[in-house]
């Protein structure tokens, strides 16, 4: 059956609008090579995402930032399903900053939430049908045919015999108007979405063409790298850089509102002279901050009940009358992105114009902050996307942190000025996934139903503070911190969770998964407990309790089948079980490990499935689910930034390690078949696993670990060895 | 003045001795391959091969390698086995590992023609991917090697 849909005709004007302001023509390729000589009278630019050359080529101008997520290949599947484009024929581009290129939900130019393939599948499909019918409409022209005899396939237009190539009929193409409506195809037609594809991106990736961030070269290009202060809230006292400009190469040392900036020639004399600077440092009122004493003030937060998310029923008298009652706590620290490209910007600043290269997930945003640095209007500040070296929500700032600077620095300069931050700034740069304690509490009646939950969370609010905050914070309670427990799908008759948001100057940000990461981590760990607590099996007691929820209870059996769930393993080797919803998309993983004799962890396998409604290309749905798990399981295992007298005590991949090849474990992914709206990827993956391990940690010793990460010393001395 | 030959191609450049390979490949000779993941040996980003060896170039004085033989991942020929199966188990995520992880294929080939996991997890547990491409980066070495075997060693 297919869809007729309407289209909004001022949209289409408008997106077309902007090509032929040009704009699209300054922007920046990614890879591969040029897609030829625009030339306005023969390109057939129908909307703001297409365009096609007399020679065929069909550039297709992406809104949204590849960092590893695949939507440089998926959202061109959406387009091409419709345009029946020749695939090889493909270009893609980097959108502008322009409001035809804004998130259809969330009104900017953002790469986010695990949002893309959700919010532009309808967009992307009517922009590339509608191109098709104009072609269609085109060689019918030609022919003096009914538009209805004709097909298009492949890059052609075809009736009876003929044919003629998109190229071809671009000319043409462009001076008809853009169809109202457009027939959209059936899904159950579909040739190219949800079916797997090579990425677009791979060749470029390996051969060392992909342009990232770091790599752009300017002519009279400098680079800077800046000394920050050590303590967040610190400030620049007073600083002498004698030393550091005798380096040689050191151009200039400057201030800057973030720091000192040390300009030179190249990364190697920019880092020396920064080495040699000698900074006074005024550390601000996190001088003293410490983790332990951290930890202190949010245990005793989670003591009492915080604002309430959610209250269904009378929890607290429902746990009187108990048979049976367990209480734990949780808690899981700090966390550093630590993308594999460090940060950096890259500024070209003229007296009315700004240029900036960076890999952003958050475009308006960063141009707009880069225009009111620069003192320019948001339409002098071009901002060129390029790819991202991993960006795990770093990479969208509402501080705009790294770009501000930069363009500060590029004041400073006056010269393009890139700056790069090394590893150690990038890890000790802030912006952390918030440090988290959570207080849980459960009741179950004599039969082993669980009767009342009781959950209290304690963590900084990601988006108080930020543009953000109006939209998020509702009434003191930041979505990002509840999400994930207050909304558990569990049939459980009486429940409440509530939050604590204590105030840190320690920045943070949304982290891969955001809420999830640590309230899957807790509830799913929780629920373990409580299945034992009542004498059954985890996955039974789980799927009893998911009887309303088809969509939790499908991955969760399909997981435990494909894993062989209550088959014996070898000796030493347990098995744990958690489901979790984010992003639209239903996740259920079964970690397999074992702990040796010092109490380290092996994970040896992991069985995903999920259920993530209609799928654009399951290979990255399998490849994100691996993603996710391996990123997960640093968390996991690894991953905590601490501190000690206000400064943060890792810097780099030893002091704060992630999982490796020699860690990473054998994953088996399988996609339920759905038609339900399509969910996210990129982000879902993450949140099972950390509870799934801790789960798995107990059935196989009988130690259940509620910090993250994974104690060794902890599950030692749990199991009397330690 | 520093002799370099990279990838075949002889190179004067005027640079201190103690400067780290990997700027000078990034910077001076503009091959842009060779990734900055963590400057301190930690990542193997910056992998590229002098005298047929996996070396970290974040830690190499440029000084240590005149004369010697480098290669970067731009000297990698196109249709090598380990780029050919890289591409067909769609390895590369963000990619920026990528280069480095190809590199450190490449020397383990060349030494053990067929590795086994264990191979597999000495030599390449030194290159760092946060996006979590392990998996196929095994079944993509086995797959080099002309061993069709699934990533992955429970
Ligand atoms: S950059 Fe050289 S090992 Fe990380
Ligand atoms: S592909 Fe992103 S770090 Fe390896």
């Amino acid at each position: 059956m297919s869809e007729i849909i309407r289209m909004s005709r001022r949209d289409f004007l408008k997106t077309g609008a902007v090509l032929s302001g040009g704009l699209v023509l300054g922007c920046y390729l990614p890879f591969g090579n040029s897609a030829g000589a625009a030339d306005p009278a023969t390109t057939f630019a129908p909307n703001a995402f297409i365009r096609i050359g007399s020679d065929d080529t069909v550039t297709l101008i992406i809104n949204k930032s590849e960092m590893g997520q695949g939507v440089y290949t998926s959202l061109p599947m959406l387009i091409a399903e419709e345009l029946a484009c020749d695939w090889k024929k493909i270009r893609i581009e980097a959108a502008p900053v322009d409001p035809v290129y804004n998130h259809t939900v969330f009104g900017l130019q953002v790469t986010g939430g695990s949002t893309s393939v959700r919010t532009e599948w309808e967009r992307l499909s009517k922009a590339g049908a509608a191109a098709r019918e104009m072609l269609i409409a085109a060689a019918a022209r030609q022919w003096k045919v009914d538009p209805a005899s004709c097909r298009a396939e492949n890059g052609f237009v075809v009736h009876a015999g003929k044919k003629l190539s998109y190229g071809q009929l671009a000319a043409k193409a462009a001076k008809l108007p853009v169809p109202q409506e457009v027939r959209l195809k059936d899904p159950a037609r579909y040739a190219i979405v949800g079916k797997p594809r090579h990425r677009l991106d791979s060749p470029a990736k390996i051969d060392g063409t992909a342009l990232f961030g770091i790599d752009v070269q300017l002519p009279g290009l400098l680079t800077a790298v800046v000394a920050r202060p050590p303590v967040f809230g610190g400030k620049v006292t007073s600083f002498t850089a004698d030393k550091a400009k005798k380096v040689p190469g050191v151009v200039d040392v400057v201030q800057v509102p973030s720091g000192v900036a040390v300009i030179a020639t190249g990364f190697w004399p920019a880092k020396k002279g920064r080495e040699l600077l000698d900074i006074v440092w005024d550390d601000g009122p996190e001088g003293g901050l410490a983790t332990p004493a951290l930890r202190q003030q949010y245990v005793s937060l989670a003591q009492s009940p915080g604002l309430v998310a959610r209250k269904e029923g009378e929890p607290a008298q429902a746990m009187q009358k108990a048979a049976k009652q367990l209480t734990a706590e949780f808690e899981a620290p700090f966390l550093a992105h630590a993308p594999m490209e460090p940060l950096n910007c890259c500024v070209d600043l003229k007296s009315d114009r700004c240029d900036i290269w960076t890999g952003t997930q958050f475009q308006t945003v960063d141009r707009n902050s880069a225009a009111e640095v620069a003192g320019l209007k948001p339409e002098q500040v071009h901002l060129h996307t390029t790819f991202l070296g991993g960006g795990f929500g770093r990479r969208a700032n509402p501080a705009s942190d790294f770009v501000r600077e930069a363009v500060h620095v590029a004041k400073a300069a006056g010269k393009p000025v890139k700056v790069i931050w090394t590893r150690d700034d990038d890890m000790k740069g802030g912006f952390y996934r918030p440090f988290w304690y959570d207080r849980i509490s459960a009741s179950l009646d004599d039969t082993g139903n669980l009767t009342a939950w009781q959950h209290t969370i304690v963590g900084q609010s990601i988006a108080t503070g930020t543009p953000f905050e109006s939209a998020m914070v509702k009434n003191g309670i930041d979505d990002a911190s509840v999400e994930g427990a207050a909304e558990i799908p569990y049939a459980i008759p009486n429940i409440q969770v509530d939050l604590h948001t204590p105030k840190l100057l320690v920045p943070v940000l949304w982290w891969r998964s955001v809420g999830h990461s640590h309230t899957a981590f807790v509830v799913e760990s929780f629920m373990d407990e409580a299945a034992h607590a009542a004498g059954k099996d985890p996955f039974a007691f789980r799927r009893a309790l998911l009887a309303k929820h088809p969509r939790h209870k499908g991955v969760l059996e399909l997981a435990a089948a494909k894993a062989g769930w209550g088959k014996p393993l070898p000796a030493g080797r347990g098995r744990g079980i958690a489901v979790h919803e984010s992003f639209g998309s239903f996740i259920a993983q079964v970690a397999e490990v074992s702990a040796d004799r010092k109490g380290t962890v092996k994970v040896h396998r992991v069985i995903c499935a999920i259920d993530c409604g209609r799928t654009v290309n399951p290979d990255t749905i399998r490849a994100q689910m691996e993603s996710g798990i391996i990123f997960g399981l640093s968390a996991a295992l690894h991953g905590a930034i601490t501190f000690k007298n206000g400064k943060v005590e890792q810097d780099n991949f030893d002091g704060y390690p992630v999982v490796r090849m020699n860690e990473s474990p054998a994953i088996e992914v399988h996609i339920m078949p759905s038609k339900e709206p399509p969910g996210g990827v990129g982000e879902p993956g993450v949140p099972p696993i950390a509870p799934a391990v801790a789960n798995a940690l107990f059935a196989a010793t009988g130690v259940r670990l509620r910090t993250l990460p994974f104690n060794p010393k902890a599950l030692l001395d749990g199991m009397g060895k330690g | 003045m520093i002799a370099l030959n990279v990838n075949g191609k002889a190179y004067q450049v005027d640079v201190e001795p103690d400067v780290p390979l990997l700027w000078v490949i990034r910077e001076q000779l503009k091959l842009t391959g060779t990734k900055f993941g963590c400057g301190e040996g930690l990542c193997g980003a910056c992998t590229v091969h002098v005298n047929g060896e996996p070396a970290r170039s974040c830690i190499t004085p440029v000084g240590d390698v005149a004369g010697k033989k480098i290669v970067t991942i731009e000297g990698i020929p196109a249709g090598h086995a380990v780029k050919k199966a890289w591409l067909a188990e769609e390895v590369s995520q963000c990619g920026y590992c990528q280069p480095g992880q190809v590199m450190s294929a490449v020397a383990l080939l060349k030494k053990h023609p067929k590795p086994t996991d264990g191979d597999i997890d000495s030599a390449m547990s030194g290159n760092i991917c946060r996006c979590g491409t392990y998996p196929r980066i095994r079944t993509a070495i086995h797959r080099a090697a002309g061993a069709k075997k699934k990533g992955g060693k429970p």
